[in-house]
């Protein structure tokens, strides 16, 4: 009886709101620790704090990681054997083409930009302010031209 | 209390005329460092045998370390544990990488151990005491005593914690994600963080 209610709770969480969920095979991104910002897969899971997780292509040692300091993408390396070796998560990451996957992401590329623009110097930053200006005369000019015609 | 080694400790009393090769016992023990290692040596040893600490010897110590650290084993632990109304044993599962992972870090070692005790202890002493039981009981390493930690098979597992863990397909939501991001933090944020998955 317990299992049955157990199952449709488990059922609630397909069809509602959660979309990413610890698995085997699921890419994490790690936000936390010396190997903060990169990719890894979970090989096993331990238990409800923490899973077994390993990264060979980017450059993440097998290791167990609390889940509190990474966060799950949305990629999924499907029929990935649990507990499989790290030549195996390399192939499978490979296969899958995950990082490639992930650099196209909407969410790599924030990271990427953010990290272009902390590397800014002083100068990067004046002409930056210059090319926004032009770029937003050539608006406001376009725009004055449309009410123009309009009235 | 920090991380917790596991140690083989071989000791025997001091050779006399009369017992000229004396018998060597051997214990695997849990313990932060090797110094307490020995301590609890002659503590359990006195317990066992008449042998003290001034008449005998240490004969070797060396620490033990998993063999295969990065394969998720389930275990289960044997406790004795001194509360403050009396002495009760225990057994308890895990999940983990390694024997001594229960104790891998102090928040874990904290989280597992003795919360494990207060809620035995809170169950307990409900009917008698309902309020402010838990919050003062402190179970120290001095009040534990671990008398055996054995690796489980899958059939062996017991307690439903761990064994619904054991599941090729498992597969769970996290129902809410703070961000710890590492360096400063801001205390005023122009946007309120998601805490979503």
């Amino acid at each position: 009886m317990t299992d049955k209610i157990f199952l449709l709770y488990l059922d609630s969480f397909q069809s509602s709101a959660f979309k990413r969920f610890v698995e085997v095979g699921r890419v994490v991104f790690i936000n936390y620790g010396e190997d903060a910002g990169k990719l890894a897969v979970i090989v096993d899971i331990i238990d409800h704090n923490r899973a077994l997780i390993d990264g060979p292509t980017t450059g993440v040692a097998r290791h167990s990681h609390a889940f509190r300091r990474l966060t799950l993408t949305d990629l999924v390396i499907k029929g990935f054997p649990r507990g499989s070796r790290s030549s195996i998560v390399r192939k499978y990451f490979e296969k899958e083409e995950i990082l490639e996957k992930w650099n196209q992401s909407a969410w790599a590329k924030k990271l990427d930009n953010r990290r272009k623009k902390a590397a800014l110097t002083d100068f990067d930053r004046f002409k930056l302010l210059k090319l926004k200006k032009q770029r937003r005369r050539v608006v406001q000019v376009e725009l004055a031209s449309l009410k123009k015609n309009k009235k | 209390m920090g991380r917790l080694h596991e140690y083989q400790v071989i000791g025997r009393k001091l050779p006399s005329e009369k017992d000229p090769v004396p018998s060597l016992y051997r214990m695997r023990l849990f313990a932060p460092n090797e110094v307490v290692a020995k301590s609890r040596f002659w503590y359990f040893l006195t317990k066992l045998r008449k042998i003290k600490k001034a008449a005998g010897e240490i004969v070797s110590i060396n620490e033990i370390f998993e063999k295969r650290p990065l394969r998720i084993k389930n275990y289960g632990i044997f406790l004795r544990y001194d509360s403050r109304s009396g002495t009760h044993n225990m057994y308890k599962e895990y999940r983990e990488l390694t024997r001594y992972g229960f104790a891998s870090s102090d928040l874990i070692y904290r989280c597992i151990l003795i919360n494990w005790i207060r809620v035995f202890l809170e169950i307990k002493k409900q009917k008698r005491r309902n309020q402010d039981m838990a919050a003062r009981h402190r179970a120290r390493f001095s009040s534990i005593q671990i008398i055996r930690v054995a690796e489980l098979k899958t059939p062996q597992v017991k307690r439903p914690y761990i064994r619904q863990l054991i599941d090729s397909k498992l597969k769970f939501p996290l129902p809410h994600r703070v961000v710890r991001g590492g360096g400063k933090k801001s205390t005023f944020l122009a946007k309120r963080p998601s805490t979503f998955y």
